[in-house]
């Protein structure tokens, strides 16, 4: 049984454990190329940026409790609007799916680091350093129109905040290019040799299309974003009507990085996601490659439906309907994953501990933020909801309900192993609860505000919405409670926690074979294949039988090299 | 598998569809609808309800279920049973997905057919007018789709199947920082509010005077980017008096959320009597609107809305000191 894949790998090191050498802490705030002290410093610096967008969006909520500007005024409400959206994508979500893909690829596929660590370690700096240049921008007025910044109004509102935000995007765009060179370069050449692409975990798979969306979008972005500094800065007019720019073409090039941009922000939690529910499930994976390809069709899909964000814009009949057909098209491998996920824990034995908990969160609310992102995938219902509270409520279940809880689930599954203690249970059940409750209150009334005719980005409303937004601004106040237990539940338990050990879920994924924290050049030896990555309930039969053991190893071994 | 007995497969299958059913009608969620094209949208908008929440109900019902059911006694370590997948499974939830975005996508073209979105020549009868503004903005060679090229439609035309295109209400609606501008051609009025006879086609040509703003009006379901520089038009028939809120949906700047104006859909008789009114007071507001346009500054025109978007006039007047407003020349 799968169980005792650990017992073997433990019996194996018990020598060498002495001499084991240790991270010190110093090492998480210097220039590192170990991809798993990078992996923890993108972590911890995404969650400080969270703190801080989390912090801004309660600002806001709190602002919209009561219909009038009366808390802030409505240009600052605009520029911690502009602010939250960015923090939370470019600082938070993004660099949160790094911070995985950085700790587990190289450990996941048997490998010693990534490909290029310098590199990586590059691309690590290059995100604090985006980041607080971004901040900056509170000293000069912070940009003011939206995460889109859309011309011609980012041509003439918060000039230099405007720029500070074009040259971090731009910062912050270049480090997912590096990181995404040695993602792919990592997955596709250094994997041990016994692992051939199909029984690689699907976080790996995820990655890749992830990686491959990254290298394909974001220089369209930074050319979009250099033409618009011109604009700004030296007063060209590739988008400023006023000289005869257009500023529809931004748009498009904006949404052709932008929309991918929401894959690279979903698919390395479905990632996380495939990984964290078969083994607290204790069953295979249900449908490995169509999980596998269906990743890589959302990917290629993403591509092509850009202008879905632009129906109202300058785009004609003929567009509209093409690029409603191809985003109802995502449907079908979206769909896919849903049931494969909800299929994987039917019939299983499941461990409804912190991080399945987050796991199904994450099915049930990804689900509802799919079901509206059909919705606003029809044009006719679209021209009446686009740029309203409907729209917020969409991508905050796809976001927040979807990327962060699963991000939270991976955080539950993998502390273990980046730490080597376990979190608390208790604590982290509280912290699902709150999160749960306060995102729903939150974010579900957020759908009628928008059909019933309240926009988004405003500070000021129809005093009609009063009640409504009371709800979601109380609903917002649990939500930032729910992250309390969280903090403390980590701080208290990376020095107190229960000692991990390996495998502490009897997982079987190739990280689970080395010590937690991980040895600093990962596997004291070549880790063993003994199983794939969702072997759950198979009878492996030979692991069982203790005799055999060392001549197995010497033989895997020798196939090995 | 551990399926449960046929019988209540079929019966939660049952209460299931009515439940979607029941709820895809009765949501109330969305606002009164004043016209037909509202009308059509909001079955469309039903049947999107009704599906989603049969597949809502499905699958959370299946998770529900299976945290409740399938958990693991204390103390055992066994696994569960090793299914990989199952094929044929898998081609039935890869065709639902696939049934059901096709029916859609074939109903929202139908839909949206019927708004007008595809009337070929939506911009083909616009007039001198534009293309006049076309030449004076030198437009000839924008890189995208160029509407006044006449080979595109931006927006929504007439409907086919009904006589929206003949006895058009012609109203230019022009958007500025943080206002609605409503020309009445025929007459010569300029307004601030739209007001419209009921049953009369409408055909707006929106366009805007300094940034991107959005002009919805949540009642007829009808949303479209007013875009400096360019000329979008958008028709449509009320079928219902009343008051309505105009509403803009872009981020245009710190007071986006008070551009509002009202449309009023009158009878006849009332919309009449409003023309007669107001062409009599019309050469006023026209020159102060002249004055405005040259002076490219709209704090004057905004000055009688500022009270009720509950913004100072100063701070206005401030506001667009800042801006120095090199796009209101356009105006
Ligand atoms: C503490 C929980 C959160 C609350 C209460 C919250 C609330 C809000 C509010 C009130 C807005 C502004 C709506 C408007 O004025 O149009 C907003 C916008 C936004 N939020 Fe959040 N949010 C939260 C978490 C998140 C997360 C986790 C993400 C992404 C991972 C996110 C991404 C965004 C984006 C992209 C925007 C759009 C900004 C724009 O319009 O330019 N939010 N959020
Ligand atoms: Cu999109
Ligand atoms: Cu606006």
């Amino acid at each position: 049984m799968s169980t005792s894949a650990e017992k073997i790998v433990t019996s194996t090191h018990d020598g060498q454990k002495a001499e084991h050498k240790q991270r010190k802490w110093q090492d998480y705030f210097t220039f590192n190329t170990d991809h798993k002290v990078i992996g923890i410093q993108y972590l911890v610096t995404a969650f400080l940026f969270y703190f801080v967008g989390g912090a801004l969006a309660e600002v806001m909520r709190t602002e919209l409790a009561t219909p009038e500007p009366d808390l802030v005024q409505p240009e600052f409400y605009n520029q911690i609007m502009t602010m939250h959206g960015t923090i939370m994508l470019f600082l938070w979500i993004i660099p949160a799916g790094a911070a995985f893909a950085n700790f587990l690829i190289p450990l996941m596929i048997g490998a010693e680091d990534m490909a290029f660590p310098r590199l990586n370690a590059v691309a690590y700096w290059m995100f604090p350093i985006g980041g607080i240049l971004l901040m900056s921008s509170f000293f000069v007025g912070p940009a003011q129109a939206g995460w889109t910044s859309y011309p011609p109004l980012s041509l003439v509102a918060s000039k230099w905040g405007q720029e500070i935000w074009i040259l971090s995007i731009l910062i912050l765009g270049t480090s997912t290019i590096l990181g995404s060179i040695n993602f792919i370069t990592t997955i596709l050449k250094m994997r041990m040799p016994d692992m051939d692409i199909h029984s690689m975990p699907l976080f790996c798979w995820s990655m890749l299309a992830t990686s491959g969306l990254i290298l394909l979008g974001t220089p369209v972005l930074a050319a979009a974003l250099i033409l618009l500094s011109f604009d700004l800065i030296a007063g060209t007019s590739f988008f400023n009507p006023a000289g005869g720019g257009d500023p529809i073409v931004y748009q498009h090039m904006f949404w052709f990085y932008s929309h991918p941009a929401v894959y690279i922000m979903v698919l390395p939690f479905f990632g996380i996601i495939s990984e964290v529910l078969p083994v607290h499930a204790r069953k295979p994976i249900f449908g490995y490659r169509a999980i596998a390809y269906s990743s890589l069709a959302i990917a290629f899909l993403g591509l092509i439906v850009w202008a879905h964000h632009m129906f109202t814009s300058g785009t004609p009949g003929w567009l509209r309907m093409f690029f409603m057909a191809t985003t109802m098209v995502i449907a079908v491998p979206t769909g896919i994953k849903v049931f494969s996920w909800t299929a994987t824990i039917w019939g299983g034995k499941i461990n409804l501990n912190s991080a399945m908990l987050f796991g199904v969160g994450f099915i049930s609310l990804f689900l509802i933020g799919g079901l509206s992102g059909i919705m606003v995938a029809s044009v006719p219902f679209d021209i009446h909801v686009h740029d309203t509270y409907f729209v917020v409520a969409h991508f905050h279940y796809v976001l927040f309900g979807g990327s962060v809880l699963a991000l939270f689930a991976g955080i539950y599954h993998w502390f273990p192993k980046m730490t080597g203690r376990m979190l608390n249970e208790t604590w982290g059940r509280i912290h699902f609860a709150l999160t749960y409750i306060g995102f729903n209150l939150t974010f579900l009334p957020m759908h009628q505000l928008g059909i019933q005719g309240m926009n988004r980005r405003v500070a000021l409303y129809d005093a009609q919405f009063q009640s409504v937004n009371m709800i979601c601004t109380i609903g917002s106040y649990i939500l930032a409670v729910s992250t309390l237990p969280f903090v403390v539940n980590v701080l208290w338990s990376v020095f107190k926690g229960e000692k991990a050990g390996r495998n502490p879920w009897r997982a079987l994924t190739l990280e689970w074979q080395t010590s937690s924290p991980p040895a600093i050049e990962n596997f004291e030896e070549e880790p063993v294949l003994w199983a794939g990555p969702y072997e759950y309930g198979v009878d492996t039969e030979m692991i069982d039988e203790d005799s055999s053991i060392e001549e197995m190893l010497a033989e895997v071994s020798a196939e090995a090299k | 598998m551990n399926i449960p007995s046929n019988i209540v497969t079929l019966i939660v299958g049952i209460v299931v569809t009515l439940l979607s059913l029941w709820y895809g009608q009765n949501h109330g969620l969305l606002p009164v609808a004043a016209s037909s094209e509202a009308v059509q949208i909001d079955e469309l908008f039903n049947f999107m309800m009704t599906v989603s929440t049969g597949l809502f109900l499905l699958i959370e019902g299946i998770l529900i279920y299976s945290v409740i059911k399938f958990r693991r006694p204390k103390g055992d370590t066994t696994d569960g049973s090793p299914i990989e997948g199952n094929v044929p499974l898998e081609i039935l939830w890869t065709a639902i997905p696939t049934v059901i975005v096709l029916i859609l996508a074939i109903y929202s073209f139908e839909v949206y057919n019927a708004m007008g979105g595809l009337d070929p020549m939506a911009a083909h009868d616009m007039g001198p007018h534009t293309v006049a503004r076309a030449e004076s903005n030198s437009k000839e060679n924008l890189i995208a789709f160029d509407p006044d090229r006449k080979q595109v439609a931006l927006g929504l035309g007439v409907s086919p199947e009904t006589k929206e295109g003949e006895n058009q209400l012609v109203i230019n609606v022009n958007g500025i920082q943080y206002a609605w501008i409503f020309t009445y051609p025929e007459s010569g009025i300029v307004s601030g509010d739209m007001h419209i006879p009921v049953g009369r086609p409408v055909k707006l040509n929106i366009t805007a005077g300094d940034v991107l703003h959005a002009f919805w009006l949540p009642e007829f379901r009808l949303k479209q980017d007013a875009v400096p520089g360019r000329e979008v038009q958008l028709t449509f028939t009320p079928n219902r008096v009343g008051q309505y809120p105009i509403i803009c949906a872009e981020l245009c700047g710190a007071y986006h959320g008070g551009m509002k104006s009202q449309l009023y859909v009158q009878t006849e008789e009332e919309y009449q009597q409003w023309l007669q009114q107001n062409t009599l007071a019309q050469s006023d507001v026209e020159s102060t609107l002249a004055a405005n346009a040259a002076s490219s500054s709209d704090s004057e025109f905004l000055a009688p809305l500022a009270a009720e978007i509950g913004v100072e006039a100063d701070t206005i007047a401030q506001l667009h000191a800042l801006h120095h407003h090199p796009l209101n020349a356009e105006l």
